[in-house]
């Protein structure tokens, strides 16, 4: 049952200079993300489920693939805009767009406008996008005003800063707060502002330097004795847990949203499975 | 120098797998991030400050000509001589030629990025002078017979023990028995040395932090005091600087200069700041007889008006490598030419060639760590993509790439498609793992599997679910 939540100005440096507001009943566009779609869909599951319980209307257009990185950070630019112009004809309707990612929210947020900045058909429509698109944390956080989780999660937490969401959308105490307020204990990991070597095609078109960052970034979160890794973004959290998973290192790796909805009945995606109290 | 940039991939290998380099650039990753950290906490107007800075090096670049021309005018008012060189090749021989004017036999120098662009040193040597590094990373680096490997700490990716057993191998007129285990007695040792070479020589050649156009200024920023020795000793003092180094006035340096140290070393100020206005007046009771300022293009006047031109801000604080993550895993060598890092990235293809120097734009997770810290507010990941883009207009990209991204970009613009390839693929995917949850393995997934499991998908995409609920929802 939703609740009744007000449009309030954020408290926060969010992602937003001017927050534009939210109320009950708006309509809220789910932008999967192609690794969530294909991979994990739970943590749509957790997205809708966490924008429903702050009153959000949600739909997911059927008319969404991908937000176009692969080829915009490939210099495929022609591509690139293609893309961004089926994302916002698609999405453009919605009175917000929630993506369960910082990289992919990045690109809609900070990169369509830039992509689209010389064609005066698309450029307001890029920039019309931008200003209601959120990382689901930050939406959740400051644009709804949400505060207190209702789940509860006991163990201890390690979270990794992706790099997009932390340096593009400004994503850092929002998801920290909400876990604290579900009861979690967070362990700090030794530079959890540094990239754990993802990078989109990097991790695979450099995949000698990608294993010597994700191995400093494995031993770093190891060093915490953390029962649990969390981040926001899919792609950086699929290269730790393989990685982890390669090294043998026992840690349950879960996206930030699972937590925050109370959904970890799905295995991890790494990690032996541990029933946490009252996770459900 | 010989440019390696093409095969960074295996200079990046080799350099993983050296051990000696992995324990020297843990330093990097330490000392330099928590010190700047700690210096701009203090300074509230620092992030004010590197807005400034960014502004006054963007009119600079408007009014280029105007402030260059402005400069050498100073210059040659103060009694010295600007020589305009557009590539490599006129640098040296103008450089060459002031010092065989003289007769120079000995020639120290400060230290100086820009003397390694144009393979200064080795041209020098050819010539038969004898040339004396005096920064002491500098004078390392030449002992071992390498290059630098950052651009402010040259000898970085050198370990103490190491430069312990290069003195006892050079400096094989010294008492063997002699204790350098503090690294003071290496500063020591390498001073007493250095000292006579500096009384000595005919010829001292400085680089340039930055250009005064309001006086013909030059300034070198440095904390051991040898680039003052450097340019006051000997007869003839020659600066060797690139045409962006320019600043219009005395005022506006003093704003660049308050973001250059923290964002350097971490010090509120370096300990020499050293400004040159042409050789020594009558007044004077010491100074250079002679003094030359030889300017470089070498390609830079030419990303002027271009995506790149930004890069041009860039006062080689060294910031952006000192904070990125592939800088640390692989040191400043593997980058194969003179300058590494994100800033190296982005200047290296400018000046040597995309075809050149193509890999270092793509070895880049796009963090954006190096331009959060980018005293001047360079816009590096942009840039980088822009290289990218360069090559990918151009064909330049591995047809493997180029492959891979053209069927996938079919699918992606064709949502009904995409989403029918998707269903498979994670299908596929889950029953490929047998349900222990990842992959060890994957056709074409080698980059990713070869050092890590695939997490397998939990079986049917998002798309698909969400329409079955819906569909539920109706029914």
């Amino acid at each position: 049952m939703a609740k009744r939540t007000r449009a309030t100005k954020s408290k926060t440096q969010g992602d937003d200079e001017t927050p534009i507001g939210f109320k009950t009943g708006d309509s809220v566009a789910l932008f999967v993300t192609c690794l969530v779609d294909m991979f994990r869909p739970s943590v749509g599951f957790a997205a809708v489920k966490l924008v429903e319980s702050r009153g959000g209307e949600v739909a997911v257009p059927r008319a969404q693939t991908c937000c176009g990185q692969p080829a915009f950070n490939s210099g495929d630019r022609d591509t690139a805009r293609d893309i961004a112009k089926q994302v916002i004809a698609a999405f453009e309707r919605y009175d917000h767009v929630v993506v369960p990612s910082g990289s992919c929210g990045g690109m809609i947020k900070k990169h369509y406008p830039e992509l689209l900045a010389d064609d005066p058909q698309w450029a307001p429509r890029a920039d019309a996008l931008s200003a209601k698109t959120h990382e689901l944390v930050s939406f959740l956080y400051d644009v709804t005003g949400m505060t207190e989780c209702h789940e509860t999660f006991e163990g201890s937490v390690t979270y990794h800063d992706s790099c997009s969401g932390l340096r593009e959308l400004a994503i850092k105490r929002q998801p920290r707060r909400l876990l604290e307020s579900a009861g979690v204990n967070i362990v700090e990991m030794k530079d959890s502002e540094v990239c754990c070597g993802f990078g989109g095609t990097f991790c695979v078109k450099y995949p000698d330097i990608s294993n010597t960052m994700v191995g400093k970034k494995t031993g770093n979160i190891a060093a915490t004795g953390a029962g649990t890794l969390l981040a926001g973004d899919l792609g950086c959290l699929m290269n730790m847990a393989g990685k982890l998973r390669r090294e043998g290192i026992d840690i349950e790796v879960r996206h930030v949203a699972e937590i925050l909805a109370g959904m970890t009945d799905e295995p991890p995606i790494a990690g032996s499975h541990e029933d946490h109290d009252g996770g459900l | 120098m010989e440019i390696t940039s093409p095969s960074f991939k295996d200079n990046a290998r080799q350099a993983m797998a050296d051990a000696d380099l992995q324990r020297a650039l843990g330093n990097v990753e330490k000392g330099f991030i928590e010190k700047r950290a700690k210096v701009v906490a203090k300074l509230p107007e620092f992030e004010d400050l590197r807005d400034s800075a960014r502004d006054i090096k963007n009119h600079t670049l408007a009014h280029l000509d105007l402030y260059l021309e402005h400069y050498e005018k100073k210059v040659t008012e103060a009694g010295g001589k600007v020589h305009w060189a557009a590539d490599a090749e006129e640098a040296r021989k103008a450089i060459l030629d002031i010092c065989k004017s003289v007769g120079a036999k000995r020639v120290t120098k400060g230290k100086s990025m820009i003397s390694e662009e144009i393979a200064l040193n080795a041209a020098m040597e050819a010539s038969g002078m004898e040339v004396v590094e005096t920064d002491l990373g500098e004078y390392i680096i030449q002992l071992r017979g390498e290059h630098p490997s950052h651009i402010i700490a040259p000898a970085v990716h050198v370990n103490k023990d190491q430069v312990e057993a290069d003195f006892r191998r050079v400096h094989s007129q010294l008492p063997p028995e002699r204790n350098l285990d503090a690294p003071e007695s290496l500063l020591a040792e390498a001073r007493g040395i250095l000292r006579e070479k500096f009384l000595s020589a005919d010829v001292g050649i400085t680089g340039a932090n930055f250009l005064i156009a309001e006086t013909g200024t030059s300034i070198i920023v440095t904390n051991e005091g040898n680039g003052d020795l450097t340019q006051i000793l000997p007869r003839i003092h020659i600066v060797i600087a690139s045409l962006e180094k320019i600043v219009p006035t005395l005022e506006d340096v003093s704003q660049i200069l308050r973001v250059l140290a923290r964002s350097a070393t971490g010090q509120e100020f370096s300990v020499y700041t050293t400004l040159s206005t042409g050789p020594k007046r009558a007044e004077d009771p010491d100074g250079p007889e002679e003094y030359h300022v030889v300017l470089l293009d070498n390609g830079r006047s030419s990303m002027i008006g271009t995506e790149f031109q930004d890069m041009l801000r860039c006062i080689r604080c060294g910031a952006c490598m000192n904070h990125c993550p592939v800088y640390h895993a692989v040191g400043g060598h593997a980058y194969g030419w003179v300058y590494p890092g994100p800033m190296g990235s982005v200047l290296t293809p400018s000046l040597i060639g995309v075809e050149k120097g193509g890999q270092l734009p793509n070895a880049s997770t796009f963090c954006g760590r190096c331009e959060s810290v980018c005293p001047m507010r360079i816009p590096l990941p942009k840039m980088m993509r822009h290289w990218r883009e360069r090559e990918f207009e151009r064909h330049l990209s591995p047809s493997a790439v180029r492959w891979g991204l053209g069927a996938w970009a079919y699918a992606a613009k064709r949502p009904k498609f995409y989403q029918l390839v998707t269903r498979i693929g994670a299908l596929a995917l889950n029953l490929a793992s047998r349900n222990k949850g990842a992959l060890r393995w994957w056709p074409l997934a080698g980059g990713w599997t070869k050092y890590r499991d695939l997490p397998a998908p939990q079986g049917k995409t998002f798309q698909q679910m969400w329409a079955d609920k819906q569909k539920g929802a109706r029914s």
